[in-house]
């Protein structure tokens, strides 16, 4: 008996070194980067969307959050993420260093708009031009629909986007700017109309005290790109991960729940729009 | 009717009411002044809680100019129970006195000055003091709807703005108020509870005092009316004033009784001597009318008519004689001390009208030679005594002789188990003339109660339905062999 039982701990022993081994050589995380350009608070979301990649992709995944859209340019130049879910602008001004994998498709379309929000009080404002001198609330620098959008909007009507607002301040969210709005701490803001109208579903009493007042054109949706380090490999599973996701129950299921449609190739193109007001702003 | 005449029974429950309202009273004004007192400290030390965190936290996001952060950092108070905070609102002033944020955006804009947002804003801007190290400033004026409660957002001596912390005084009021209304509950529920029981308490108190004063007021009209002492059985006051009321009451009753006996005693006494000076007086006479009869026998010739009628006048006169002397008890006899063969001899005496009646006879005499009693006169009341008895006792009845002679006293108890004595019987049984059967004179207890009286006794009768029984007491004085009569005139 103790000879049988000695072969099997050293049995066991073996087991487990190897399997150490194995962890040590393998596996390496997937990184993946989300900004705010989504309700990025839905951890559970998150959570089981990463127990969705893992099972795919046999890797390990990490969702990296970050609330500015700076923070997260920094991690795909620095290469510290694979993958990253980017706003437009970003995308437009990293063009070179990353590829661009997915773009969501929203209400049929690859795309989304900008909705200037003031509070349901204020049923006198019809454009921008009417905030002249009040507070004014932007996501975040780097933001196409809640920062490039009005300003660009105020030049097109003349105005100086410099001195147009008594104050303005970013609220490094767009969620946070239709609360600023909603609280009646400023007396407009842009935002996403995809997290707008998210919200509006799942929080209809914030969206409620607000009211959309002008909507922008149609840029392309916030894309999903790779930095430039990752491999063709690596690129081309995430992205066949991405694309089959509406083929997919449990990817519909969480598509579902993200209120999106799926994802599809999508070419830079779409983004000609945002280049165009960035070149307006000499940015490009 | 004046307050003070009222019955204790309210007096009591009052006065213990009044008292425990006036404590009740007491113990809530205190505990509502000490609660207000709390509440402003409560509230200032909130404010100074409140304001000296939230001035920490402000002070880099204002340095890096986050309006968004500093709201939430504002808001942050509200967000847990917004509604129930006491605190209204909080204010952020940039160092121009602007608001830079504030947790009610609406009403308080951004960029608004101070002095835009009301009176109390503009007063409290006028009064701040600026300086960087400032100490926490209060602002609460009495006509104000608002107290204010100011802390500089400062660090390293560099101050960036000022926190505002205000708190609406009504809704002070509402939590005072509401703490008011408890304790109001509170105490009128102790009342409600201690009230009734003062109430009762006072009347249970009252209620062994009453039953005393009327019983006590009842005296003078002769009633003498017991208390249960099972109404009161504690050993307090009252529980005393039950014990006394008893006490009189026994006295009392001893007293009458000792008065009734007094009265008959008298009574009987002047009988005595009524009877002595009547007999004196017919005896004297008499004697006379007796001699000359007699003198006219021996000396005289009588013719048969007159002689025959002489006689008749003699046998008369004697008769009287005899009621007379009956009457006379002469307790002044010479006699020889009382020893036990008198008692046998009794015995033989009254033996034949037992057994004639059937009547057993039971005796017991513990008696030592020479008694210092005369002996006839104890034989005359002995034998009288048990021919009564045996005549009550009947056929087949029972009489008794118990006759105990001790150091000092002589006693003597004859019991029979005839018919009882009737209550008006008892009453005036040794009067003389009282008879109660055909055969006697009605002299024989007379006889006996002078005879016992003359020796400086007692003789009392009782009776039940079992037993009748009389019972002698002669006190015996070893110096003085023949105790005097006090009662009877020579």
């Amino acid at each position: 008996m103790p000879k049988f039982l000695r072969h099997l701990v050293f049995a066991m022993g073996m087991a487990l070194l190897c399997l150490g081994a194995q962890g040590r050589t393998e596996v390496r995380p997937i990184r993946f980067a989300m900004t705010p350009a989504f309700l990025h608070d839905q951890h559970a979301l998150l959570a089981e969307w990463r127990v969705y990649m893992e099972a795919r992709l046999k890797r390990p995944v990490e969702f990296v959050q970050r609330d500015r859209y700076r923070d997260t340019m920094d991690l795909l130049q620095q290469q510290r993420v694979e993958f990253a879910w980017i706003c437009d602008y970003p995308f437009v001004m990293l063009k070179k260093e990353v590829r661009l994998i997915a773009v969501a498709v929203n209400e049929g379309k690859p795309t989304y708009r900008s909705y200037l929000i003031v509070p349901v009080v204020d049923a006198q404002t019809r454009n921008i031009m009417d905030l002249k001198g009040g507070v004014f609330a932007y996501a975040d620098p780097h933001s196409n629909t809640g920062y490039l959008v009005p300003r660009h909007e105020i030049r097109r009507n003349g105005g100086d986007p410099g001195s147009f607002f008594k104050r303005t301040f970013f609220t490094w969210s767009h969620r946070k700017v239709i609360e600023a709005v909603a609280a009646g701490l400023v007396q407009g803001g842009n935002v996403d109309s995809y997290v707008w109208d998210v919200l509006n579903k799942v929080r209809p009493e914030i969206t409620a005290k607000t009211r959309i007042v002008w909507r922008s054109p149609d840029y392309g949706f916030p894309p999903i790109v790779a930095s430039s380090g990752v491999s063709h490999a690596d690129f081309a599973q995430m992205q066949r991960l991405l694309l089959d996701m509406k083929a997919d129950p449990q990817g519909r299921a969480l598509l579902g729940r993200l209120r999106l449609d799926g994802f599809i190739q999508g070419e830079p193109a779409l983004y000609d729009g945002v280049a165009e007001m960035m070149r307006g702003f000499g940015e490009l | 009717m004046r307050l003070f005449d009222l019955s204790l029974r309210f007096k009591l429950p009052l006065w213990g009411g009044g008292l425990i309202i006036a404590t009740a009273l007491a113990l809530s004004t205190s505990y509502v002044f000490q609660a207000w007192d709390n509440l402003n400290r409560d509230l200032l030390q909130n404010a100074e809680d409140i304001g000296r965190t939230t001035a920490h936290a402000l002070f880099p996001v204002m340095l890096h100019d986050d309006v968004w952060e500093a709201f939430e950092v504002v808001s942050l108070p509200f967000a847990a129970n917004p509604g129930r905070s006491l605190t209204e609102s909080l204010i952020v002033l940039d160092s121009l006195k602007r608001v830079y944020v504030s947790s009610r955006p609406k009403e308080h804009p951004l960029l608004s000055p101070v002095a835009a947002l009301g009176p109390e804003f503009a007063a409290l801007g006028r009064e701040l003091p600026m300086a960087a190290d400032a100490a926490i400033f209060v602002r609460d004026s009495p006509q104000g709807r608002r107290i204010h409660v100011a802390l500089p957002i400062a660090s390293d001596s560099v101050r960036l703005g000022t926190l505002i912390v205000s708190y609406d005084k009504s809704l002070l009021w509402e939590r005072f108020s509401l703490i008011l209304g408890r304790s109001l509950g509170i105490s009128l529920l102790v009342l409600a509870v201690l009230l009734p029981i003062t109430a009762y308490w006072g009347r249970r108190m009252m209620l062994p005092m009453r039953l005393v004063t009327e019983r006590i007021s009842r005296i003078g009209s002769g009633e003498l009316e017991d208390l249960d002492p099972a109404l009161y059985p504690y050993g307090d006051e009252v529980g005393q004033l039950f014990k006394a009321y008893e006490a009189v009451l026994a006295k009392l009753r001893e007293k009458a009784v000792f008065e009734k006996e007094m009265v008959r005693s008298e009574r009987m006494a002047a009988v005595g001597r009524l009877t002595a000076s009547i007999a004196h007086e017919i005896n004297n006479p008499l004697g006379g009318m007796l001699n000359a009869i007699s003198t006219w026998k021996r000396h005289g010739s009588p013719d048969p008519v007159t002689s025959r009628t002489v006689s008749l006048l003699e046998r008369g006169l004697s008769q009287i004689r005899e009621t007379v002397a009956a009457l006379l008890v002469e307790a002044k006899v010479k006699s020889r001390p009382l020893n036990a063969s008198d008692l046998e001899d009794v015995r033989i005496l009254v033996a034949p009208a037992a057994h004639k009646q059937g009547t057993q006879l039971a005796w017991s005499v513990e008696l030592n030679d020479g008694v210092a009693l005369p002996s006839t006169l104890v034989r005359q009341v002995l034998i009288n005594l048990l021919l009564n008895a045996i005549t009550a006792a009947g056929h087949g009845g029972q009489v008794a002789l118990r006759a105990v002679a001790a150091r000092d006293r002589f006693d003597l108890v004859v019991e029979n188990t005839g018919d009882p004595l009737l209550p008006q019987q008892l009453a005036r049984l040794f009067e003389p003339f009282t008879s109660f059967s055909e055969s006697g004179n009605g002299l024989g207890l007379w006889i006996c109660y002078q005879i016992v009286t003359q020796l400086g006794g007692t003789i009392s009768a009782e009776s039940s339905t079992e037993l009748t029984r009389f019972s002698v007491l002669i006190p015996l004085d070893p110096v003085n062999e023949n105790p005097a009569a006090p009662n009877l005139p020579d």
